[in-house]
């Protein structure tokens, strides 16, 4: 995985909270057997009318939105279904990170391994940036802190092996077999 | 020692390296469940970095999601109709013998709803960490297992080290006390607890579900209850075992046997929260005041007694609540009893196994189904499939006009065709009224099996109480 370090950017924003995976990749699009395709899919049904032309009234459509790589989202953003075809799809989209204030559990653990930030901040932070649309953040990933236009500057909670793998490009599956021995002395050890 | 609860007791045990404030747990998976959907992925990174699958005597795999429910498709007499579900089974079918790994494949008399098939096998067992890349894993937890979804990353480093790294979350009891009122399930249970919680107010957690409610429960409800804590945020939700539990196990086919069986219970009894244990957050409820319960909006947070009129916004103005009645055709202050139907789907891993079905067919013996209505009956796995037949449940479903199907996820989610069209309603027995979830434009109410069967034979939103008397 490529380091991480900082997102800078200006933002997108959808408001609606508890935005579940279904509508960050419909399941009738989980078909695939790979990751290719699906930067096409994000958001289908807000995105494409009935006839598969876009959607006008959805941000993601509108001239302000091209070249956004943060999406700031109402609160528990990610709830629902395990998919990870969710995050694929936001990052093949463009998107580097996801600022709510809350992002569910699964939502946030996938997006983590694939190099999606996903961003807790406080309501008074996260109403401002619903607020301003557009508005250019940035994200440092070494600082845990984000900065925005208006001069306030946001630390955000990141689990630090998370936070570590990031920024250094560690595949976390890499880290788990270096500990093969631990594992194989536990199945060893156990009593059943 | 210090008295511990259920989750600290079977993390404990599965803790292989502790976590640190810099490190994750390396947490041990003894059970590990895949499906055609959220496993090729990981499949292409074992190629991909020359490793097998660890332990594949620990891996089961089954096909669910994307599968047929059309009998003639299922049983090879005529093809797939959605070219890229078949694609999706070939390939779990060439992973699985690649790799080493079991599978219930497409005509496996076993086959079934992941969820159902490995509890109705006898391989989800007390004390064990299951996962499965598919978020209704928490169902297992039903037995006093550690069980949770994963994504697709994750399933791979299950297949490649047997484990996950995991941050430990904290815990959650919910005591539910009292007996259920007549026409009120578990499904309704449930339903009450994630609208009293909320979509989120789960999240970080691993519920407990205790009290005399809880334990008066079979295990099929205890199933449903569990199979539905993602919807409150909670990724894991538990109950200890008990004789219930046992007598459930007991002579599966993949339970264990003779002196392994003593041993088992003996540790099995065990697994329950000491008294005194502490948990991190708690609340409760009287399960004797409750009606059955139908979501009105596009989360299962929004939900209602039956009997109820569709909320207005607590304050000045809603815009969730606005967007989501937008969608569903409804204003605020309109009763939910009555509002029309022109879908049923009895089915899934929340509501798709015998107990279930026999809800439905008590109200369903006798009566038809309302003029205009679709009922969808699909079986959580063949063997029950087989059983409702053999008990005579299948013939009352189809003498109601019913449409009897094979096992599968089907319409909870509509990814292997089986959807409800745009604007329509459907009342269904599953976990998610998400927009668009069992097809685009589709408008989804959650109920019980009874509430879903009332509603079809009424053609509208229904009261199973009315039709029980």
């Amino acid at each position: 995985m490529t380091p991480l370090t900082q997102v800078r950017s200006r933002t997108v924003v959808i408001a609606s909270t508890n935005i579940d995976t279904d509508q960050i990749i419909p399941a009738r699009f989980l078909t695939t057997t790979d990751k290719a395709g699906l930067g096409e899919r994000l958001f289908a049904d807000w995105r494409y009318l009935a006839d598969g032309a876009p959607n006008p009234a959805f941000v993601l459509n509108q001239a302000q939105a091209g070249g956004c790589r943060i999406l700031v989202a109402g609160r528990n953003f990610g709830c629902g279904s395990s998919r990870e075809h969710a995050a694929w799809a936001l990052l093949a989209y463009g998107f580097q990170a996801v600022i709510s204030t809350e992002i569910a559990d699964i939502f946030k653990s996938n997006a983590l391994k694939n190099g999606l930030l996903p961003i807790t901040v406080d309501a008074g932070t996260a109403q401002w940036l619903l607020a301003h649309p557009g508005a250019e953040v940035d994200i440092d990933l070494g600082e845990t802190r984000l900065r925005l236009p208006n001069g306030a500057a946001v630390s955000f909670p990141i689990d630090a092996f998370a936070r570590y793998c990031l920024m250094h490009g560690t595949d976390e599956l890499d880290f788990l077999r270096g500990k093969l021995p631990d594992i194989e002395h536990y199945e060893r050890a156990r009593p059943w | 020692m210090a008295s511990r609860t259920l989750f600290d007791k079977v993390w404990t045990g599965h803790e292989v390296v502790a976590e640190t404030a810099e490190t994750p747990a390396v947490l041990y998976v003894d059970l590990h469940l895949i499906h055609e959907v959220t496993s090729p992925q990981a499949f292409s990174v074992l190629r991909s970095l020359k490793l097998p699958v660890r332990r594949p005597q620990r891996t089961l795999a089954t096909m669910d999601h994307s599968t047929p429910t059309i009998s003639d498709q299922v049983h090879g007499r005529e093809p797939i109709k959605a070219d890229a579900a078949a694609r999706q089974v070939r390939q779990l079918q060439v992973n699985a013998a690649e790799f080493g790994v079991e599978l219930f494949d497409m005509r496996d008399a076993r086959r079934g709803i992941v969820h159902v098939i490995s509890p109705e096998l006898g391989c989800t067992r007390p004390g064990m960490t299951i996962v499965c890349g598919d978020s209704h894993t928490s169902t297992h937890g039903a037995f006093g297992a550690l069980a949770f979804g994963i994504g697709s990353t994750e399933v791979g480093h299950v297949f490649a080290t047997q484990c996950l790294l995991q941050r430990k979350p904290k815990t959650f009891a919910i005591n539910v006390e009292g007996a259920l009122p007549p026409g009120v399930s578990a499904k309704d249970l449930i339903l009450a607890i994630i609208g009293k919680i909320g979509v989120s107010g789960g999240t970080g957690f691993v519920f407990e579900y205790r009290g005399s409610t809880i334990r008066a429960m079979s295990m099929e409800e205890r199933m449903t209850i569990c199979n539905m804590s993602i919807e409150a945020g909670a990724r894991a939700g538990m109950i200890a075992p008990d004789e219930t539990t046992f007598a459930y196990l007991r002579d599966r086919p993949r339970a264990p046997r003779g002196a392994d069986w003593d041993a088992s219970v003996a540790r099995w009894r065990t697994l329950i929260s000491d008294p005194g244990a502490v948990f991190d957050a708690s609340m409760d409820i009287d399960a004797s005041a409750l009606q059955p319960m139908i979501t009105f909006g596009t989360n299962p947070g929004m939900v209602v007694p039956i009997t109820a009129a569709i909320p207005a916004a607590s304050g000045q103005s809603d815009p969730v609540l606005d967007k989501s009645l937008e969608y569903m055709g409804f204003h605020s202050g309109e009763p939910m009893l009555g509002k029309p139907v022109d879908v049923v789907f009895i089915g899934s891993c929340t509501n798709g196994r015998l107990e279930d079905l026999q809800a439905a067919a008590r109200i369903l013996k006798g009566r038809k189904v309302a003029a205009g209505v679709t009922l969808l009956v699909v079986p959580g796995s063949q063997q029950i499939k087989r059983e409702a037949e053999e008990l005579g449940l299948a013939q009352i479903f189809k003498d109601a006009g019913a449409e009897w199907r094979e096992s599968g996820c089907s319409m909870c989610l509509g990814m292997n065709g089986d959807t409800v069209p745009a604007g329509r309603y459907c009342v269904s027995t599953s976990n998610r009224n998400f927009e668009g979830r069992q097809g685009v434009g589709a408008r989804t109410l959650l109920a019980s099996p009874m509430t879903a069967a009332a509603s079809a034979v009424q053609g509208r939103i229904a009261d199973p109480r009315e039709l029980l008397r």
